[in-house]
C-alpha cells in the first residue's frame, strides 16, 4: 500500500470538515411537500406510474425505470400524489423537468415488505435484479445505476472490492458521519457486494483526517475475513476512481479503461449502505444523509432527508442561512455545481448542500495564462490542463482532446491552483459538452441519410411499377382494339 | 527443396489471384475523395448549399469551390469531420450553432399532405385532411417544407435543450 505518493498530482484544499465533522446525524422532519424528480441518476427518465390523487404508501414504486440505462424511484413517504409537473432540476442549467409532488398524511405508512430472507442464500443475479428494483444509484455523485454496474462486473472477474470512503471534497461529511454511526450496515452491504459480484476481497478506504470513522470501522470490521479497513493519506482527488484503486491496490487504471480491467470494483459507502438496507431489509432508496454547511449556514449539520425534500426546507432545518450567500452548491466545492435556486429537490446523488459566503470563494477576473505549469503539476491525470484549455478556447475541440481532454475527470484540481484564476473546468465543461454534441449531431445525421436513402428507394420503386404497368396497358390495348371495335358496333 | 519451390509458387498463385480479384471488386469510378465526400453528406439531396444535390456540393467542396460549412443540415458536426479528412483550418465555435427544427402549426394545417410529400426524410407524419407533424429526430432542417406549404404555417423553431444536450457555454473572460 503506498503510503507517501497515493497518486500523482492532487492537492490539498481546506476542508472546513470541522463545521459539521463532530455533530452526530440528524433525522428531518416530514417536510409538507416532497418534490421527487424522475431523473435522479445517468440515463434516462423513470417513469411515472402513479396519479395526481393516488395515495401512496413509503417505499411503494412511483415511477418505474425508463428505457435503456434508468432507475426506479419510490416513495419517500405515504401522501397524496399532487401533481406530475416540471420541478427546477438539480443540475446546472437550471432547467426544469419532471417530477412527482407529494403531500405527505404524516402518517410514513410503510408498504407490506415480502418476508425477509437471507440474501447470502439467494442467487447472484436475483440480487442484482433487487439492487435495480430498490432504485439504488452511486451516492458519491455519478448517480450511476448500482445494478448495472455490479451486473457489468459479474463477468468480468472481478478480484477485490474497493469502497469509497474517501470523502475527498472539502466541507462533506455525511460519509464520515454514516463511517461513524453505522459501520455495520457499511460493512453489510460491501460484504453483499462482494457475494454478488463473486469477488474475494473488501478494502475499504478512508482518509486519514476521518479518525472516528476509522476506528468505528475497524470495530465493526473485527472478525471479518479478507476484509481490511485501509488507510489512505489526505489528498484531492482521493475519491475518484483510478486516484483511489492506485491509493490502494497500486494498480494503474489504464486510459479510457474501467475499474474491472485492474479486477476492481468501486462503490461508494452510502451506496453499500443502501445496498444493505434494499437487500437485508427489503427498503428502497428514498433517503440520504446530506451535509448541511458553508459559511452562510447557521448550524452546519448532517442530516438524514427524504429524497425529494426542497434544498430551502433543509437549510431552514439548519437555522437558515446568515446574510444572502454568495453562491449555493449542490455536492463539493471541487466537483459540485452551483444552482440558482433554493428549490432544488434534494437527490439520490447529492452528498451536500452548500450556502458558501462571499470570502469562502475566490472568483476575481481570470487574467492570461502565465505558463507556470502549476496546473500541470496538480493533474492528477497527468494531462497539460493550459493546452487544453488553449485549445478548447480558440474552438479547437479535436486539439483540446489530443492533449488528452477525454482523459479529464474534471476533479478542478487545475481551477484550484491556478495563479490566474483562469476557469480551467469550465472549459474543459464546454468543450466535453461540445464534442459530445457533435457525436449526436453526426449520428443524427446517419439515421437522416439513412431515412432518405430508405424514402428514395421508395419512390423509385414505384416510379418503376407505374412505368410497367403503364407498359402492359399499353401493349394490352395494342392486343386488343380489334375485339373491342367489334363490340360496340354489334350493339348498336 | 523441392517444398519450398512448390510451397512459394503455391503462395505466388493464391496472392496472385487474390490481388487480381481485389482489383475487380474494390475498383472505384471516378475521384475516390469525391465519393467518400459524398457519402459523408446527409444525402438528402436538399439543395440549401445552392448545388444540385449532395454529390455536387461533395464535388465542389472536394475542388475547393465550396467551404466545407456550406452544409446545413450537416452542421458543425459534418463541417468538422469535412474539415478534418480535407486538411482544412476552421474556427467552430464561431459557427452558428443550435439546430432549428420544422414545426407545423396545428391551428393552420389543412391536412393537405403535401409538406409530408416533400419531406426527404420522411420526417413528418399525417393523412389527407389530417394535422399533419414533424418528428424532430428525422428532421435535417431542409425547409423543403416550408417552401411546400400553402397555408404558410410552418416554422423552422430552435431545438430545445433538454438536460440531456444542454451543456456548459463558453467561459466569457480569459
Ligand atoms: S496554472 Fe494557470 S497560469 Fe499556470 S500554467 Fe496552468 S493555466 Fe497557466
Ligand atoms: S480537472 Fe481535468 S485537467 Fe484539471 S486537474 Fe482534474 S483531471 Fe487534470
Amino acid at each position: 500500500m503506498a503510503f507517501f505518493s497515493p497518486f500523482r498530482g492532487g492537492v490539498h484544499p481546506d476542508s472546513f470538515k470541522e463545521l459539521s465533522a463532530t455533530l452526530p446525524i440528524m433525522r428531518l422532519p416530514i417536510p409538507p411537500q416532497l418534490f421527487v424528480p424522475l431523473r435522479q441518476h445517468a440515463g434516462s427518465d423513470a417513469v411515472a406510474i402513479v396519479e395526481p390523487g393516488s395515495h401512496v404508501l413509503k417505499g411503494q414504486l412511483i415511477a418505474r425505470a425508463g428505457n435503456g440505462l434508468s432507475a426506479p424511484v419510490h416513495a419517500p413517504t405515504s401522501g397524496i400524489v399532487a401533481a406530475i409537473t416540471p420541478v427546477t432540476a438539480a443540475h446546472p442549467s437550471g432547467m426544469k423537468s419532471n417530477a412527482i409532488i407529494i403531500k405527505p398524511d404524516r402518517k410514513d405508512t410503510p408498504v407490506k415488505v415480502p418476508t425477509l430472507l437471507d440474501p447470502f442464500k439467494l442467487p447472484r443475479d436475483e440480487l442484482a435484479q433487487k439492487i435495480a428494483d430498490a432504485g439504488i444509484v452511486g451516492m458519491g455523485g455519478a448517480s450511476f445505476p448500482a445494478a448495472v454496474k455490479l451486473s457489468s462486473a459479474i463477468d468480468r472477474h472481478v478480484e477485490t472490492i474497493v469502497i469509497n470512503g474517501s470523502e475527498c471534497e472539502p466541507y462533506l461529511t455525511a460519509d464520515d458521519r454514516l463511517m461513524t454511526e453505522r459501520a455495520e450496515k457499511i460493512i453489510l452491504g460491501a460484504r453483499l457486494i462482494r457475494h454478488v459480484v463473486g469477488a474475494q476481497k473488501i478494502a475499504i478506504a478512508i482518509e486519514d483526517n476521518k479518525p472516528n470513522a476509522i476506528s468505528a470501522m475497524q470495530k465493526a470490521a473485527v472478525g471479518e475475513q479478507q476484509l481490511e479497513i485501509v488507510v489512505v493519506p489526505t489528498r484531492y482527488p482521493m475519491g475518484s476512481a483510478k486516484q483511489m484503486i492506485k491509493a490502494v491496490t497500486g494498480h494503474e487504471v489504464p486510459a479510457g479503461g474501467r475499474s474491472s480491467d485492474v479486477g476492481v470494483l468501486m462503490h461508494n459507502v452510502a451506496t453499500a449502505y443502501a445496498i444493505a438496507e434494499a437487500l437485508a431489509e427489503s427498503k428502497p432508496l428514498t433517503s440520504r444523509i446530506v451535509t448541511v454547511s458553508g459559511g452562510a449556514i447557521v448550524r452546519p449539520q448532517n442530516v438524514e432527508a427524504l429524497i425529494g425534500t426542497p434544498a430551502r426546507y433543509l437549510i431552514e432545518f439548519c437555522g437558515g442561512t446568515v446574510n444572502t450567500p454568495t453562491r449555493l452548491l449542490l455536492g463539493g466545492p471541487m466537483m459540485g455545481h452551483v444552482v440558482q435556486s433554493l428549490d432544488v429537490p434534494l437527490i439520490k446523488g447529492v452528498a451536500g448542500i452548500l450556502a458558501l459566503t462571499d470570502h469562502e470563494i475566490t472568483n476575481p477576473q481570470a487574467s492570461p495564462c502565465i505558463r507556470c505549469g502549476r496546473c500541470v503539476s496538480a493533474c492528477p491525470m497527468g494531462l497539460v490542463p493550459l493546452e487544453m484549455a488553449n485549445r478548447s478556447k480558440h474552438g479547437d475541440f479535436d486539439g483540446a482532446n489530443d492533449y488528452g481532454l477525454s482523459d479529464c475527470i474534471l476533479c478542478g484540481s487545475c481551477a484550484y491552483v491556478c495563479p490566474s484564476h483562469i476557469p480551467l473546468v469550465h472549459y474543459f465543461q464546454y468543450a466535453k459538452g461540445h464534442l459530445n454534441s457533435q457525436t449526436a449531431q453526426s449520428k443524427r445525421m446517419q439515421y437522416t441519410r439513412q431515412l432518405a436513402e430508405t424514402r428514395q428507394e421508395r419512390i423509385d420503386k414505384a416510379a418503376a411499377a407505374k412505368a410497367a404497368a403503364k407498359a402492359a396497358k399499353a401493349n394490352r390495348r395494342k392486343r386488343s382494339p380489334a375485339k373491342t371495335e367489334k363490340s360496340p358496333q354489334g350493339e348498336s | 527443396m523441392i517444398g519450398a519451390i512448390l510451397l512459394l509458387t503455391l503462395m505466388g498463385l493464391i496472392l496472385g489471384t487474390a490481388l487480381g480479384y481485389a482489383a475487380k471488386a474494390f475498383h472505384v469510378e471516378g475521384n475516390p475523395l469525391v465519393e467518400e465526400v459524398s457519402q459523408m453528406m446527409p444525402g438528402t439531396q436538399c439543395g440549401q448549399c445552392g448545388f444540385a444535390g449532395c454529390t455536387p456540393a461533395a464535388e465542389a467542396i472536394v475542388n475547393g469551390d465550396a467551404e466545407v460549412t456550406c452544409c446545413p443540415p450537416g452542421g458543425t458536426s459534418l463541417a468538422a469531420s469535412l474539415a478534418k479528412k480535407l486538411g482544412i483550418d476552421i474556427k467552430l465555435d464561431s459557427l452558428q450553432e443550435g439546430v432549428v427544427f420544422a414545426h407545423i402549426n396545428s391551428a393552420l394545417c389543412t391536412g393537405c399532405t403535401r409538406c409530408y410529400k416533400v419531406c426527404p426524410t420522411d420526417a413528418i407524419v399525417g393523412a389527407n385532411k389530417q394535422i399533419h407533424m414533424v418528428i424532430n429526430a428525422a428532421c435535417t432542417s431542409c425547409r423543403r417544407c416550408v417552401e411546400a406549404c400553402p397555408e404558410n404555417c410552418i416554422d423552422m423553431l430552435p431545438e430545445q435543450a433538454t438536460l440531456d444536450t444542454w451543456y456548459w457555454p463558453k467561459p466569457k473572460a480569459a
